[in-house]
């Protein structure tokens, strides 16, 4: 479990522990040694430059790669992800950034594609699944759309980001893996989708955000994780970082600036 | 009604989304009108709206199809007898079926060309099973003509999901090895003739004045039921639903349109001895219409085709098997086509090496099309095909009365077809997204 540095044992608390993730693609090396803790009702942010292995991370949490090395605990069981239906089965839902949304179908088509509820019979139960997905929407707060029967073509780009998010929770989700989520938004839309991470949190859930967005990252996340060449090199309650170290350390793997709680974490990985 | 459905202010209504009047406005134009509307004043105003920003569903067809009426009919006062029109939909009906089937490929945003051939090749089989020295019941052998037509689909459908080859290459070749076939199975006579009166009676023959009534009435209370049960139910629990007026006025309009067909179809139309009643092939066509209509709207099957058509990495993502999927439109486009190909050598009471499986198949993209189909896939309903079979078969039909020549028909068709894509796009382009820019 631990590597023997003390540095990487797992959090037994945290709903996800990665421990010691190794992933290589032939001869490169994305993901190094790689110690993360996602704890529930927090917001999580993974910040890193382009290559620091953001995405690799969340392909390996959400099931599409398997690692090379090193395990994960989900609820303080080691879990092996051969597909990604089997990180879904736990509970993990992914919105990637490009939402993968089918525009001419409607708000409940979307949000229950590839799991339609069925009558008795072949015909869709198209009334069980507008009610179940009006309230999910609702439980969310997202109330700006006019009719959940419009098709998603319609809908502005935050809207769209919500629908994508309640398409993710309704499922007993647990952990919600957002890529880039405000990427694409606009100021007021970003606020919009800001907010419906906050509230993911205030409702139990896991929330690992992958950000370049500082801004968005200050206001949101409860914890900061820092990935720089495939090592994670600091990870810890956002309140120990500020805006110039986690630049730091996204561009150079350190900072003089870090409170000593979160370097430790990162500190034995360095070697 | 649900908080989502009445747009509730509260909590990010202090933030409102960053839409300008005009994407506010164009967004709520996208929305189907009865999903906005209280009641029937407000549905119409919607309605007008949607039209306006050229969303305009199967208004232009049936538009189009009023011109062509008026037009034909100034020119020719035989063109809206009863047994004009009743020859018309008779006429039309093999481009009908066969646009029915090809709604599923472009659906997918795939396109099927090998579809006239494959109707061909069901005829042949058709007539010569029936024929000497088979002499096969007629139900066997339209059973086994539709099974091939399936396995051809079945062929053609894997190769081209399974190997990730175009469509369109495929069918082409589909097209040329078809003929062939047909050819070949037609052999040196040129021509088949049915030899089962059944199978003649497809297109040729016409139900009982009463036969008719009995089930257009049948027809028309159960659609009524339904779809009365299914609005008042969802009005009831607060789901999104059309007013009761609204409703009531749908269903009008189908008895409407049911009764004067079985009134046009019931007038004697013989010029020496009385013929009347509604052709079986006008059941045919409805039959094929109803059920692809509930496959495709009420199944998950259909449910993932559209997904396909609109986002195929968004299905795939949702766990859909695209491939299966895929394999099945294909396989449904190719047995539409078998009952489309029965069909025809049916009205004809032979099939012969004339039939030209390009041209038709050609024709039936243009019926799918001019109805409301679109060519990128996605969006599109069978009822569709069935109205924009009815436009072509009117023009050539209103042509031939006036006596035009070939030419002109190819040409007035090629102008109403370019129309109707003309529509298509222009209705794409007001449906892109308002949130993304």
């Amino acid at each position: 479990m631990a590597d023997g540095s003390g540095a990487g044992a797992v959090d037994p608390g945290a709903l996800l522990s990665l421990g010691d993730i190794d992933k290589n693609f032939g001869p490169v090396q994305a993901l190094t040694g790689v110690n993360l803790d996602v704890p529930a009702a927090q917001v999580t942010a993974l910040l890193g430059d382009n290559g620091a292995g953001k995405s690799v991370l969340v392909k390996i949490i959400s099931g599409i790669h398997a690692p090379d090395g090193g395990q994960i605990h989900w609820e303080g069981r080691a879990v092996h992800f051969r597909t990604p239906k089997d990180a879904t089965a736990l509970g993990i839902n992914t919105v990637f950034q490009d939402l993968a949304l089918c525009d001419n179908l409607d708000i409940v088509q979307n949000m229950f594609l590839g799991r339609e509820r069925r009558q008795v019979g072949l015909l869709l139960d198209e009334d069980d699944m507008e009610k179940a997905a009006a309230a999910t929407l609702a439980s969310l707060s997202v109330t700006t759309v006019r009719s959940i029967r419009q098709p998603v073509a319609s809908l502005s780009g935050g809207q769209r980001q919500s629908v994508a998010v309640a398409r993710a929770v309704m499922w007993n989700s647990k952990l919600v893996i957002m890529d880039e989520p405000t990427a694409a938004l606009g100021v007021a839309q970003t606020r919009m989708v800001l907010d419906l991470i906050k509230r993911l949190a205030d409702k139990g859930l896991a929330v690992l955000v992958i950000s370049h967005n500082l801004n968005d990252v200050f206001e949101v996340a409860d914890r900061v994780a820092v990935l720089y060449l495939g090592r994670l090199v600091a990870q810890g309650p956002a309140a120990g970082f500020d805006r110039q170290s986690v630049v730091e350390l996204m561009t150079t793997g350190a900072s003089s600036r870090v409170v000593a709680a979160s370097q430790a974490a990162a500190a034995g990985l360095e070697g | 009604m649900s908080d989502v459905k009445e747009g509730a202010p509260p909590p990010l209504e202090a933030e409102p989304e960053a839409l300008t009047e005009a994407a506010a406005t164009r967004a709520e134009l996208a929305v189907a009108p009865e999903i906005v509307a209280g009641s029937l004043g407000e549905y119409l105003r919607a309605w007008v709206a949607r039209i306006k920003a050229g969303e305009s569903g199967v208004l232009p067809v049936i538009v189009g199809l009023i011109v062509i009426a008026v037009i034909f009919q100034s020119q020719n006062a035989n063109f809206l007898t009863a047994g004009n029109l009743v020859n018309l939909l008779v006429q039309g009906a093999a481009i009908t079926l066969l646009g029915l089937g090809e709604v599923f490929a472009l659906l997918l945003g795939e396109i099927d060309l090998s579809i006239g051939f494959v109707a061909g090749v069901a005829g042949v089989i058709a007539a010569q099973l029936v024929a000497f020295p088979h002499n096969w019941p007629w139900w066997a052998a339209v059973g086994v003509a539709i099974l091939v037509t399936a396995v051809i689909g079945l062929v053609q459908g894997t190769i081209i999901t399974r190997l990730g080859l175009p469509s369109f290459v495929v069918t082409l070749a589909g097209l040329l090895g078809f003929q062939g076939v047909m050819l070949m199975m037609v052999g040196q006579g040129g021509t088949v003739p049915i030899a089962s009166d059944v199978i003649n009676d497809f297109a040729n023959g016409n139900m009982t004045v009463g036969a008719g009534w009995v089930v257009t009435a049948l027809l028309i209370l159960g659609y009524a039921a339904l779809t009365w049960w299914r609005d008042q139910r969802r009005r009831a629990s607060g789901l999104v639903a059309p007013p009761a007026s609204l409703t009531l006025l749908k269903i009008a309009a189908v008895a409407v349109a049911g009764v004067a067909l079985v009134l046009i179809c019931n007038a004697n139309r013989g010029l020496l001895v009385p013929i009347q009643g509604v052709p079986w092939v006008v059941l045919i066509v409805l039959g094929v219409l109803a059920a692809w209509s509930v496959l495709l709207g009420r199944t998950r099957f259909g449910r993932y085709v559209y997904a396909i058509g609109g986002n195929a990495e968004a299905t795939r993502r949702s766990g859909v098997n695209l491939a299966r999927i895929r394999t099945a439109a294909f396989i449904l486009c190719s047995l539409t086509a078998g009952i489309a190909g029965i069909v025809y050598a049916s009205r004809l009471r032979s099939v012969s090496t004339n039939l030209d499986g390009g041209t038709l198949v050609l024709y039936a993209v243009a019926a799918a099309v001019i109805g409301g189909t679109s060519l990128f896939g996605g969006r599109g309903k069978p009822l569709h095909a069935v109205l924009g079979g009815i436009v072509i078969a009117a023009i050539a039909n209103g042509m031939g009365l006036l006596g035009m020549a070939a030419a002109t028909q190819l040409i007035v068709t090629a102008l109403v077809l370019l129309a109707a894509v003309t529509i298509d796009a222009v209705a794409r382009r007001g449906r892109t997204p308002t949130g993304m820019h």
